[in-house]
C-alpha cells in the first residue's frame, strides 16, 4: 500500500507541476483509524496529504459532479465505474479528467474488524496480506482477504475500466464469484418473511441520508425526499416513510449502481441498504446482461429503447 | 420487498382501446380483491393514551 501512496504523490505533483491539472481529488487520513476522508489537492505543497490503504471505499466520482476545472482523480474499479457513468450522464466531461487508475485489492470492513477488536482501535496497519489492529491494551492480526467489505469480496471489477495511467500493475480479477447469493435468499422467502426481512434491516435507519449523499448517482439538485411542494414521502421515521425513502432511492440507481459499497460504508447505523440495490442490479443484469458502467459507447438500460426488450409483465 | 404479486400490475393500453381498458380494471380489481387489504403498506396512527 505505501507503493501505491508514493507514486500516487509522484503522479500527483507531476500533474499539478505541469499545470495538466488543478486539482487532484484523492484521499488523506482521517482523525480515527479506518476513516480516510476524500480531500482536494490543489498546490504541490499539500500532495504528501495523499494516502492510500483500505480504508478508502468512499467513491471518488462523488467529488465529480457539474466541476469545470481540470481534475486528476484517483479511481478504483468501482471509482471508474461510476466515473463513466458520470461522463455518460453529462455530469463531467471526459476531457476535463486525467483519471489515475487504482488496481484495486479491496477495501477493509471498519465495523467488522471494530467488532472483533476486544477494545478501542487505536491504530491499523496492513501489511500485506494481514491488518494489524492495536488498541492501548491488545495487538491482533487478521488475514486482509477475510475482512474485505462485503460487495469488494464478490468484486469482479477491481481494475479500473478507464484511466490514462496507472498507480500500479493490474491486479487478476476475482474468478467464479457467486455475485448474488445473498439476493437470491431473499428472493426465495415469502412475501410475508420479506416483508419482515426489510422491516428489520430498516428498524435503525435515522434518514440522516448519509448514504444518498455518499452516492455519487445522488445527484439531482433537489433530492425527492427534500421536495416539500408536491410533498412525495413522509419525513418522519414511520416504517412506511423510512421504506419508501429505500426503495425509491434504489430505483433511482437502477441500471446505474456498480456497487460501490460507499452508501453502506456512509451508514452511522450500518445498515446494509445495498440490499435493494442489489437486486435491481441482478435484475439488469438478468434482463439486459447490463452491468453499469463498463463502457463509455452503451447508453444505459433504463435510457433506450429496444424492440427486443423483455416485458412479459406488461399485460 | 414483500408486496404480494397480484397487487401490482402493468399494461400498455392505447386511449383507442376501451374494450381493452375494461378488461384490464376488472381484472386488476379481483385480482387485488384476491389479495385483500393492503395491511402492511399503512401508516398506523400513533396511539395517544
Ligand atoms: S467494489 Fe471492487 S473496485 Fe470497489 S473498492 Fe471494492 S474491490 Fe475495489
Ligand atoms: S447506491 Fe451505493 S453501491 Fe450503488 S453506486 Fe451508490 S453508493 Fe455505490
Ligand atoms: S445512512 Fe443509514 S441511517 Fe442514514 S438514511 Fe441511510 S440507511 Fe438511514
Amino acid at each position: 500500500m505505501q507503493a501505491y501512496t508514493e507514486k500516487m504523490r509522484e503522479i500527483a505533483r507531476r500533474l499539478l507541476k505541469e499545470c495538466r491539472v488543478e486539482t487532484v481529488i484523492g484521499f488523506r487520513k482521517g482523525s480515527m483509524p479506518m476513516m480516510n476522508e476524500p480531500c482536494l489537492v490543489k498546490s504541490i505543497d499539500d500532495v504528501d496529504q495523499l494516502v492510500w490503504d483500505g480504508n478508502c471505499g468512499i467513491n471518488l466520482a462523488n467529488y465529480l459532479t457539474n466541476r469545470t476545472d481540470k481534475i486528476a482523480v484517483f479511481a478504483k474499479g468501482c471509482d471508474s465505474r461510476n466515473i463513466v457513468t458520470h461522463i455518460i450522464e453529462n455530469k463531467i466531461k471526459r476531457e476535463q479528467l486525467v483519471i489515475i487508475g487504482v488496481p484495486c485489492k479491496g477495501m477493509i470492513d471498519k465495523r467488522r474488524i471494530r467488532s472483533m477488536a476486544p477494545g478501542e482501535i487505536t491504530e491499523v496497519v496492513e501489511d500485506g496480506e494481514n491488518v494489524r489492529v492495536r488498541g492501548a491494551d491488545f495487538e491482533k492480526s487478521f488475514p486482509r482477504k477475510d475482512m474485505l467489505q462485503s460487495n469488494c469480496a464478490v468484486c469482479i471489477h477491481r481494475n479500473p475500466v478507464i484511466y490514462d495511467e496507472l498507480v500500479a500493475d493490474l491486479v487478476p480479477e476475482q474468478q467464479n464469484v457467486d455475485r448474488y447469493e445473498d439476493v437470491r435468499a431473499i428472493e426465495a422467502m415469502s412475501p410475508d418473511e420479506r416483508w419482515q426481512f426489510f422491516e428489520d434491516l430498516l428498524a435503525p435507519c435515522i434518514r440522516c441520508y448519509a448514504c444518498r449523499n455518499a452516492c455519487p448517482l445522488c445527484y439531482c439538485p433537489t433530492c425527492f425526499v427534500d421536495e416539500s411542494a408536491p410533498q412525495w414521502v413522509g419525513k418522519s421515521q414511520n416504517p412506511v416513510d423510512v421504506r419508501t425513502f429505500h426503495f425509491l432511492r434504489a430505483y433511482h440507481c437502477a441500471g446505474r449502481c456498480t456497487d460501490c459499497g460507499s452508501c453502506e460504508r456512509a451508514c452511522p447505523m450500518g445498515i446494509n441498504m445495498r440490499m435493494f440495490t442489489k437486486k435491481l442490479e441482478k435484475e439488469a443484469l438478468d434482463q439486459w446482461g447490463w452491468e453499469a458502467g463498463l463502457s463509455l459507447d452503451q447508453r444505459p438500460p433504463l435510457d433506450w429503447y429496444r424492440p427486443d426488450d423483455p416485458q412479459d409483465f406488461i399485460k | 420487498m414483500g408486496v404480494e404479486p397480484g397487487r401490482v400490475h402493468f399494461s400498455w393500453i392505447s386511449s383507442a382501446e376501451s374494450t381493452k381498458f375494461v378488461d384490464v380494471v376488472k381484472k386488476v380489481t379481483e385480482a387485488v380483491r384476491a389479495v385483500g387489504p393492503n395491511e402492511k403498506y399503512v401508516k398506523k396512527e400513533l396511539k395517544v393514551a
